[in-house]
């Protein structure tokens, strides 16, 4: 798929994301329907009221119950939102993690000045023991290669990749300083907070190789650099065969994919 | 000091080390507006980068990049190394220090000290009729702390680690990496203090020495909006201090109160002790800076307020309702700080009571737009310079407030939090907001301070200007937003979804540029007024206030009589004058 | 009543009950208040989230804190009895009083002074993992070894370590300084992980506690210039307004007991807790 981008939301790929834009397109209705509302009151004020030979104000205050209906209206529909469409969302993508029934796809998404590394596990699913004393250049999320579970370990730097329909986990966190994952068109946002590992999940129901990830949070000169490429397989099995296709190099991976 | 309103001072301390509270206040305006200009150029030079990404800068550019000749040297050399590279772009880094410092010199350097030292002090103990603040040399001291702040920032430029450019939130661990921060946070102590010194000083005036006569609920509303900033100053601003004090020691003591353990910068574990946490720095700066919110909005509402009152000549409608609205404002306004934060792995708990406090925020909010709205039914609106400027800050504020509330709701953050949906947010809440507002108070006070009206025409064309162009600058930072573009990007033209609405970038950088055209008549009008401006008499604007019952210029000691108060601030087309209006203040020699 | 008069400079206001001065005074309390506020919540935060906060007995100086305590409390009360004298018209008791009152708080300096500086001699070494069970039998349960540096070179260090304490004993605290006989322990750099003396930077506690004790500090030395500034120069305001003086010496006197009050909580959350 290629997506188009344009003055609204971007397109969106993923399960959730539906109930964020439903969120966001009420919301935007709702005020627009309020500022013209407010609006019209506005300008006829402004245009029936302007000081003319003739016209005297008025010093008596005009009972305006019709503003205390307003305002009621305004605090009820605010109660609505938060939690008939607020909540709900916020609830379902916070809690509601994929269990071991769903067998999510673990992904660990390390941050630095100024790329993104994704840590994946392998056929063994468990993630590698990693070190800040191994980070190196050659060695970005400082992966320990004596441990027996680093040995089917892939490290890509800057480009994710991730099977559709599958729902996905990732571990938040970073090297240095505060980063921001953010994928637009699956709805994704999580700050990386150094000392912390913050999960979150997703599925994408799109597969192509034009999407991003992007950080949204300032994180030093070229913040704006740091950009990764998001490629979603359209199966599981094509996202394997990456895999292995990756994996079978052998212990130099990460530098493959610099 | 009372004895000091008898002897005639000498020049200097009349105007330099004047411890008169109107002296002080114009003091604090001109500074302001001065601060105010400096970091609207600044932002004027991020808008070319943006719009036009990896060009040189026109003029500005090759400047600067002619400073980086080594054998320039010195100061001028050290800022253009911050800034420009040798052919005139812009520096990615130099990007974030125009960014960090244009966001800190507006709020703390610009709208604060307009609004609250500016026409605080010089309006607030006209309007209770007092002779003077309670504490004149605190007052002073006030001043003279606020100007070294601002010294401090504006010299970091010219050092060899140049300015601050952690952003004007300065989150660490960055900002304890960074360069430029330390000069940061040792101005941001000294504003600090300023305001702490201001604060106590107008609680105690407000308290103290309102005139006979003048109840709380006969206050103009205008004052009830200082009181309330003043608290919230008051109380917001020492948390800040504390964590400002907790960078200064993770960056000249090597503590790490905000780094955790095991942190790789550039391949190399950072060698301190770690366990810190970021996250605190985070509550310490949004425990101030969302009540901060209020103390932007709240004076541009006490101002609008006054002016909306002179010019629609009726009572303010729902004047009771509006005070308390404030004062709710102010308690609300410290719990909802967290609302910053949502996208820090907030749990779900924590995560509904701050979207909770953040709608019933906005209810106090509403009530008070709603109140100036229907003050103009039944009205006689006078369409007078400083009015324009009130009523488009109606709209400005509403579009500013409504936009709020996605940004308070966590799900809807989850796309739009540090996109330039937030930009547009704030910035239509104090651009066109509490700018506009404030351009109406200085309208509006100017006589008073001054003796001379402001030209009419200049006027109107300053207000147009500025209300087109700065809904031309804010209005597609919402759609930029909407498409997902981040804040703090050096060229967003590296995404797809940034490239795509790259127009709008573009949109905006215009709009800018005629917005810096639309201050000229402004500049000229408010130097040229001075000499050539019409006289004006007392109480030109035929106000009911106190301020406007003293001579123009009020002289030292404000007041030739000593007031004494039989009304309540509005008066205006009362029954017994259908086409006058009652002053508060009687003369009670 | 001249119309450029300030009121309530002196004389209470009718309602409120409190001189400008000493509502001000209050209010700039309140926002102390939310300082050290700010600050303790910080250290309650870092506290909790970190997995190894010693106990300040173990580090600190807690017999000089004791010391300081009961300076501060007593300088509390004299500064009571010097704005008491004045109000018995006894301005002779006064200046002894403010005097005794900044002697004393300057002998609080002192003794700080004397808390600070053995920290920075003071070190630790953090080995690293693979290196501890060499150094095994110098260790006491943690994978660091303090004391003072004796010689170093590029490749070792010669550690005159700390007496071994027991199990955060309360009788070994006080002791941690004192140079008691032990064995000089060689470590070689490369075991090395971390090298650090006892100031701010080695841990958060430490941090915390230069912190927030400078900061308190600070507040000594302020109380110390407006005390001294009212005992000298300013004590000719005893003469020609009263009222007044007496106003600003109870105002002194509350933001001492503010800075006293701190203290009281800073000890025992740093020193005993």
């Amino acid at each position: 798929m290629v997506p188009e981008y344009g003055l609204w939301l971007p397109p969106d790929i993923s399960t959730h994301g539906y109930q964020v834009d439903r969120l966001i397109n009420v919301l935007h209705w709702f005020m627009a329907l309020l500022f013209v509302g407010w609006g019209i009151f506005f300008t006829y004020c402004l245009f029936k009221f302007r000081a003319r030979t003739g016209h005297r104000a008025n010093y008596e205050l005009p009972n305006a119950k019709i503003s205390k209906w307003a305002e009621v209206a305004v605090a009820g529909f605010e109660v609505v939102l938060l939690f008939g469409l607020a909540l709900p969302v916020w609830s379902q993508v916070k809690s509601d993690f994929p269990t071991d029934e769903d067998n999510p796809l673990r992904i660990r998404v390390i941050g630095e000045q100024f790329a993104w590394n994704f840590h994946y596990a392998g056929p063994d699913g468990i993630h590698g023991r990693t070190s800040p004393e191994l980070m190196k250049a050659d060695n970005l999320i400082g992966l320990d290669m004596s441990d027996p579970d680093a040995a089917d370990d892939l490290v890509t730097n800057n480009w994710m990749h991730i099977p559709k329909n599958k729902k996905i986990v990732c571990d938040v966190s970073t090297k240095d300083v505060i980063h921001s994952f953010w994928i637009p068109v699956l709805r994704v946002k999580q700050d990386a907070i150094p000392g912390m590992s913050i999960p979150v999940w997703f599925e994408a129901t799109e597969h192509g190789d034009k999407f991003q990830v992007a950080c949204a949070q300032l994180c030093g000169n070229n913040h704006y650099t740091m950009k990764g490429d998001l490629t979603i397989y359209e199966s599981e099995e094509t996202f394997n065969e990456w895999y292995e296709s990756m994996a079978g190099d052998g212990e130099d991976e990460e530098e493959e994919e610099e | 000091m009372s004895t000091d309103h008898h002897h005639n001072p000498g020049f200097i301390a009349k105007y330099v080390f004047s411890v008169d509270h109107k002296v002080i206040g114009i003091q604090y305006a001109v500074t302001a507006l001065l601060f105010l200009f400096f970091g609207f150029c600044l932002m004027m030079m991020m808008r070319f980068q943006l719009a036009y990404p990896g060009e040189e800068i026109p003029v500005i550019g090759g400047l600067l990049a002619g400073a980086l000749d080594p054998d320039t040297g010195g100061f001028l050399h050290n800022l253009a190394a911050s800034l420009v590279s040798s052919d005139g772009f812009l520096l990615p880094e130099g990007y974030n220090v125009l960014g960090a410092m244009h966001g800190t010199i507006m709020v703390f350097l610009g709208v604060v000290p307009l609004a609250v030292g500016g026409f605080g002090n010089y309006v607030m103990p006209l309007q209770i009729g007092a002779p003077d603040m309670a504490f004149p040399k605190l007052n002073m001291a006030s001043y003279w702390v606020f100007l070294a702040g601002g010294i401090v920032m504006l010299v970091s430029f010219f050092l060899p680690q140049g300015a601050a450019q952690s952003g004007w939130t300065s989150y660490p661990p960055l900002s304890v990496i960074s360069p430029g921060q330390t000069m940061w946070l040792i101005g941001m102590v000294l504003l600090i203090t300023s305001s702490l010194l201001g604060s106590v000083n107008f609680i105690v005036t407000i308290i103290h020495l309102r005139a006979e006569g003048l109840s709380f609920f006969r206050l103009p509303f205008f004052v009830w909006a200082q009181f309330v900033t003043a608290f919230l100053l008051l109380l917001a601003f020492p948390p800040l201090e504390a964590a400002g004090v907790l960078q200064l020691m993770d960056r000249v003591a090597g503590t790490s109160f905000f780094m955790p353990t095991g942190l790789v910068v550039a391949n190399e574990v950072l060698n301190v002790a770690g366990e810190g946490n970021p996250l605190l720095w985070q509550h310490l700066f949004w425990f101030l800076a969302h009540p901060e919110v209020y103390v932007l909005i709240l004076p541009a509402l006490g101002i609008v307020a006054e002016v909306i009152a002179n010019n629609t000549r009726k009572p303010l409608w729902g004047y009771r309702s509006m005070v308390y609205s404030t004062i709710f404002l102010g308690f609300m306004s410290f719990i909802v700080w967290a609302h910053h934060m949502f996208m820090t792995g907030m749990g779900e708990t924590m995560s509904i009571f701050f979207q909770t406090t953040t709608m019933i925020i906005s209810v106090p909010s509403v009530i008070i737009l709603t109140a100036l709205v229907i003050s103009l039914w039944g009205s006689s609106i006078r369409f007078t310079v400083p009015m324009l400027f009130a009523l488009s800050f109606l709209p400005m504020f509403a579009i500013g407030g409504l936009t709020g509330l996605p940004l308070g709701l966590a799900a809807a953050d989850i796309h739009l939090h540090d996109t330039y949906y937030v930009i547009g947010h704030f910035h239509y809440v104090v651009a066109p907001g509490t700018l506009m507002a404030l351009f109406a108070g200085i309208y509006y006070w100017y006589p008073k301070a001054t003796g001379r009206k402001m030209n009419t025409m200049l006027g109107h064309m300053h207000f147009w200007g500025s209300f087109i162009f700065l809904n031309a600058v804010f209005m597609p930072m919402f759609f930029q937003g909407m498409a997902g573009v981040s804040r703090r990007l050096y060229d967003q033209t590296l995404y797809y979804h940034g490239d795509a609405v790259q127009s709008l970038t573009r949109m905006s950088s215009w709009g800018a540029w005629c917005l810096g055209i639309a201050q000229i008549p402004f500049i000229i009008n408010f130097f040229a007024s001075l000499w050539m401006g019409k006289k004006a008499n007392d109480n030109p604007w035929e106000a009911t206030t106190l301020e406007w019952s003293t001579p123009t210029p009020p002289p030292h000691g404000n007041f030739t009589t000593v007031p004494v108060v039989v009304c309540g601030p509005y008066e205006y087309s009362p029954p017994d004058k259908p086409d006058g209006f009652t002053p508060q203040m009687t003369a009670n020699a | 009543m001249s119309v450029a008069e300030i009121k309530y400079i002196d004389k209470p206001h009718p309602i409120t009950g409190l001189t400008n001065g000493k509502l001000g005074i209050w209010l700039f309390l309140a926002s102390e208040v939310m300082l050290f506020g700010a600050l303790f919540s910080s250290l309650i935060l870092l506290r909790v989230g970190s997995s190894d906060w010693p106990h300040g007995k173990n580090i600190l100086d807690v017999p000089l804190a004791t010391l300081n305590t009961i300076i501060l409390i007593t300088s509390s009360v004299t500064m009571v009895m010097a704005w008491a004298s004045l109000k018995m018209d006894r301005f002779d008791k006064f200046k002894l009083y403010m005097g005794a009152t900044i002697a004393l708080s300057c002998a609080f300096l002192v003794i700080k002074f004397f808390e600070y500086s053995p920290k920075f001699s003071h070190y630790e070494a953090f080995l690293k993992p693979a290196a501890v069970s060499k150094y095994e039998d110098h260790l006491t349960g943690k994978a660091s070894i303090s004391g003072h540096i004796e010689k170093q070179t590029d490749d070792e260090i010669v550690f005159k370590p700390d007496t071994p304490k027991g199990d955060h004993g309360a009788d070994h605290g006080a002791e941690h300084d004192g140079h008691a006989e032990h064995a000089e322990i060689t470590i070689d750099r490369a075991d090395i992980h971390r090298l650090t003396s006892f100031g701010p930077w080695h841990s958060n506690f430490l941090g915390i506690y230069f912190t927030m004790t400078g900061l308190h500090g600070l507040h000594i030395i302020g109380g110390i210039v407006v005390n001294a500034w009212l005992l000298f120069p300013g004590s000719v305001m005893f003469r020609k307004e009263r009222e007044r003086f007496e106003g600003r010496v109870e105002c002194a006197g509350l933001y001492w007991h503010f800075v006293d009050l701190v203290w009281i909580f800073l000890f025992p959350t740093l020193y005993l807790l």
